[in-house]
């Protein structure tokens, strides 16, 4: 059984469903790709597995217990960790004091994942007492994850993480979500980059009009002619 | 010499109660910037309830004093403060869970938030005036001076005297302590930082497992204690009656728009610029320049710009200056 | 309107005739009359909030300025007055005009930059100078002119009917300017900019005495209705009053009351009838479209900013006719009278409680809300009679507590306000 997973999810925000009978799974420190084109109800499907939607039908699920009434706020300390696509960050806040907001909910001593973080995103470690909001995107997107990682979760749950960066930066992006999801911490995650990420992907979700069309692992699905001439552009 | 006395009487009439007047207005508007940065709205019922917590504080005063309570030398009102905080403290988190949670729960437009502040703005108008009436009330007592300007004379020997009240000293002091605590608070602890990542980031506040109704009931709590050291401070300094409290609005959204509403640091900074510009404005100067000027060319009118009775002018032009010339304030609030 | 909205309007009779035979047909009918000028002020406040979502909570400023037209418009002239510095006031006035235009028209011409500010400044203060050398000695003089009885310059001395357009002139005028420089603003900020604006208003008539002899009032303005003595001199209408079994003296002042409430119900009906001409009308509709998505009335070509400063205009005239009707009803001005408590915000609770956006239920509100405003004090007073009716005669709090009957207006308004909010934020006529 999938560690978290949103299992028929049925829902939309108004009268029309957007996803229609939508399953996601992630296991246990694997990677999980959700692809698709626009408006195939990604980013929704994802804000459905945080709570962030109201389902008519299916469920919710982590590590065997059903979440599906849950708030967002309450699957925080279920071990969910979400960042958004845009206004990930405090602007106005420190770097250090993004990280620390993170970690809002721990009362244990939190430096060491602190260290974690600057290990893996030495750049923050520097600009630790910079306001986020100087920061440039890319920098941006390392205090984004930074500040879900202080959580300590157990899923890392990403809404197009490389939006806007550049493709050097992109790749190092990945590079280290790979590290973070060989530190045992599951990795669900919404790419524009289907490509790329599918490289990097245990298991890839390629959805279509809120309703899953391909399900397998990154590299059959980058193999699969289907996919890649309806999806990844040949 | 001349010169002496000019700096003098400047000080006197016109440094020394900008001076008080900013950091009253300073602590008002930081509690008007706290309210937008935290719930979204501009709260016009904070002139009332810096009436309101002076009332309260007023009545403990009087209470203190017929024990036979004082302080000596400082305002008996001082020792009020704690219990003063504590009831307005109750009042505004009470007003906060009959009307704006609600409105807060349905996702309300900010200004039918504005509109409900004008009822609890009425309802407490009404009880103050209910209670304490509507006339002037004086609860100063203790040392009137720290200085008086005969005194002042007679130590330095100048035409000119330079008259301190308790109040103004008080005044500087208590907001030195206040703003300085605040900003601790909000740099420093926890639960100051999650103020200031709920103000900023509302939604990712969320994620983070911020609890937005402790931070509004931390919020309103703080801006309790803001108003009515504000209100008491004015109080002490001048006199309390309920319609100037509500008259202090103009002034004190003022200075918290000029700073950059949202932004403390702004509130303070704009607190001064409109105490020192009305202040400043409305003073005859007559005295001033006639040390400075030879015999001659001294003025023979009082030199005043403005009647002080349009002192709401001067922190209305400085407020429509700066909305138009830089409408997100000095310090860039968070005015979308 | 609906079958709802009907049966409310056929209470505000029946509220008149009650406190006509329960209290006195002189109180009712003077509830009346200020109930139809609320009314008025509540069409002006809605025009702005209801059509436009305009956040106006400077109703008092410019309820004043149409009082100030009555003064400037009906009074005599004070000769004494003119001669003494009236042209030398006027001379200042333009001066300080030209001052400002100038200022505007250096910061249109020249450069942004250091210099720029720095001749600004220069010229500003140059020309403030200069205008104060001008306008203060004949400021002196005038108000030095008989202090007692004028000390300012009086009026056209027309008659005070014409004074009501010129409010709304004068109001119309004022708020122009206002929407020129705060109306690009956010709701809160124009509110602000706006109560500003109100209070300094106040301050002006107030203080300018050779304007509005500030605090000493102007009194006896001459009216558009007969006067009551002269009503008792007149035996054909002493001898219809005594012919109802009224005494002359109650006769007269109830026909006076009467002359101003046909007076006040034509304006009201003509405003209505073109209200809701306008809100039905083309130009309505795109408001009410501008009000519900600004950015998407923007995208299709409506030019939101141009519309905003019409509406506003046109309801701060409609609250400056009321400010002018009002005046001439009181006959007097007293500048210290004018509270935003009672003139600003009671007109914002009237809005909300009628419904906004509706014109009937502006009117309704301004009539349901001036009269409880009046009859809650004698309410809140009875309430406190047997409140404490278990207290001794001579107690303290007993005393105190009657004496705070009248405090409880704002409290009672206040709640009414919330309570309106809360649970029926529509309002009583809810907009269609």
């Amino acid at each position: 059984m999938s560690f978290l997973i949103g299992e028929n999810m049925t829902g939309g925000y108004g009268a029309a469903d957007i996803l229609h009978e939508c399953t996601v799974a992630v296991e246990k420190g694997e990677i999980a790709v959700i692809v698709g084109p626009n408006g195939a109800g990604k980013s929704t499907a994802m804000k459905a597995i945080f709570g962030m939607l109201k389902l008519r039908r299916g469920a919710v699920r982590i590590d065997g217990e059903d979440i599906t009434r849950l708030s967002p706020q309450a699957r925080v300390p279920k071990g969910m960790a979400f960042v958004p696509q845009t206004n990930n960050v405090f602007t106005s806040l420190s770097v250090e004091e993004n990280l620390e907001m993170g970690a809002y909910l721990r009362r244990d001593d939190i430096s060491g994942t602190m260290e974690q973080v600057y290990e893996l995103f030495p750049i923050l470690r520097e600009k630790r007492r910079q306001a986020a909001g100087e920061l440039s995107g890319g920098q941006r997107q390392q205090v984004a994850v930074g500040r879900a990682l202080m959580t300590q979760p157990k899923v890392l749950m990403l809404d197009e993480p490389t939006a806007g960066v550049s493709p050097i930066v992109m790749d190092e992006l990945f590079d280290r979500i790979i590290e973070v999801a060989r530190s045992g911490i599951s990795i669900l995650m919404v790419e524009q980059n289907a490509r790329q990420a599918l490289e990097i992907a245990d298991k890839g979700y390629v959805l279509v009009q809120g309703a899953n069309r391909y399900t397998d692992t990154g590299q059959a699905l980058l193999a699969d002619p289907d996919v890649r001439k309806s999806f990844l552009g040949g | 010499m001349e010169a002496l006395n000019a700096i003098v009487a400047l000080s006197n009439f016109v440094l020394v109660p900008a001076i008080a007047y900013g950091s009253q207005l300073a602590l008002g508007a930081l509690g008007v910037t706290l309210i937008y940065g935290i719930l979204r709205f501009s709260n016009f019922a904070h002139g009332d309830t810096m009436a309101f917590g002076t009332m309260v504080a007023i009545l403990f005063t009087w209470w203190l004093q017929s024990m036979g309570v004082s302080l000596g030398p400082l305002p008996t009102a001082l020792l009020a403060l704690p219990a003063a905080i504590a009831v307005t403290a109750l009042l505004l988190l009470g007003t906060d869970r009959l009307v704006y949670r609600f409105y807060r729960a349905q996702k309300a437009v900010p200004v039918i938030m504005v509109i409900a502040s004008f009822g609890v703005m009425l309802v407490l108008n009404g009880v103050v005036r209910l209670i304490i009436g509507p006339g002037d009330q004086r609860f100063a007592d203790g040392e009137r001076f720290i200085i008086t300007a005969l005194d002042f004379r007679r130590m330095t020997g100048l035409d000119e005297g330079l008259a301190i009240k308790t109040t103004q000293g008080l005044t500087l002091v208590t907001a030195v302590i206040v703003v300085a605590a605040l900003f601790w608070f909000l740099n420093r602890t926890r639960t100051g930082k999650s103020m200031r990542a709920f103000s900023d980031n509302e939604d990712l506040a969320l994620l983070s497992g911020i609890n937005p109704e402790r931070v509004v009931a931390i919020t309103w709590i703080i801006v309790a204690g803001l108003a009515v050291i504000a209100g008491v401070l004015y109080g002490l300094d001048k006199s309390f009656k309920p319609f100037t409290y509500f008259q202090l609005l103009l002034p004190v959204f003022a200075s918290a728009i000029v700073g950059g509403l949202g932004n403390p640091l702004g509130a303070i900074v704009g607190g001064y610029i409109i105490a020192f510009s009305e202040v400043g404005l409305t003073y005859a100067w007559k005295k001033v320049l006639g040390y400075l000027m030879p015999e001659s060319l001294a003025p023979d009118g009082l030199v005043q710009l403005l009647s002080t009775d349009y002192k709401f002018a001067v922190s209305f032009v400085i407020l429509v200056l700066v909305l138009l010339f830089r409408p997100t304030g000095l310090f860039r609030g968070k005015a979308v | 309107m609906t079958t709802r909205g009907y049966l409310l309007f056929a209470l505000i009779p029946v509220m008149i005739i009650g406190v006509g035979t329960l209290q006195s047909w002189n109180l009712a009918l003077a509830i009346l009359n200020m109930g139809l000028i609320s009314a008025i002020m509540a069409l002006g406040v809605n025009m702005q909030w209801g059509y436009a979502g305009l956040f106006n909570i400077g109703v008092m400023g410019f309820l004043a300025l149409g009082g100030l037209a009555a003064v400037i418009v009906s009074m005599p002239p004070v000769g004494g007055a003119w001669a003494a510095g009236g042209l030398r006031v006027l001379l200042g006035l333009a001066f300080g005009a030209a001052t400002i235009a100038g200022a505007v028209a250096l910061y249109k011409r020249m450069a942004p930059g250091r210099k720029r500010a720095l001749v600004l400044a220069v010229f500003v203060v140059i020309g403030f100078f200069v205008y104060r050398a001008i306008f203060d000695p004949a400021v002196q003089a005038i108000e030095g002119y008989n202090p007692a009885t004028s000390g300012y310059l009086g009026g056209l001395g027309l008659p005070i009917l014409f004074a009501w357009p010129v409010g709304a002139l004068f109001a119309a005028g004022a708020a122009w300017l206002i929407a020129k420089t705060a109306l690009g603003l956010r709701s809160d900020y124009l509110a602000i900019a706006t109560l500003g604006i109100s209070e300094i208003i106040i301050a002006m008539l107030k203080n300018e005495d050779w304007l509005s002899r500030g605090v000493k009032n102007v009194v006896g303005l001459p009216r558009p209705v007969p006067y009551e003595v002269d009503l008792q001199k007149s035996p054909g209408f002493v001898d219809f009053v005594t012919g109802y079994g009224m005494d002359p003296a109650e006769g007269s002042s109830i026909a006076v009351k009467l002359a101003y409430a046909a007076l006040f119900l034509v304006v009201l009906a003509i405003l209505i009838w073109l209200s809701e001409k306008a809100l039905n009308s083309p130009w309505g509709r795109m408001m009410r479209a501008i009000r519900d998505n600004e950015t998407a009335a923007e995208a299709m070509g409506k030019d939101v900013k141009r519309r905003h400063l019409q509406v506003f205009v046109l309801g701060s005239a409609v609250i400056g006719l009321a400010g002018a009707m009002m005046t001439t009803l009181d006959g007097q001005l007293t500048p210290a009278s004018y509270q935003p408590l009672r003139f600003t915000f009671l007109i914002w609770v009237m809005v909300i409680v009628g419904g906004s956006g509706n014109n009937w239920g502006a009117v309704l509100g301004g009539f349901f809300i001036w009269f409880f405003w009046v009859e809650v004090e004698p309410m809140g007073r009875w309430a406190m009679d047997l409140l404490t009716s278990g207290l001794a005669e001579d107690s303290a709090l007993r005393a105190h507590l009657l004496d705070s009957a009248a405090h409880m207006r704002l409290l009672t308004m206040g709640l009414i306000l919330l309570l309106v909010l809360r649970f029926s934020p529509r309002g009583l006529i809810p907009e269609r």
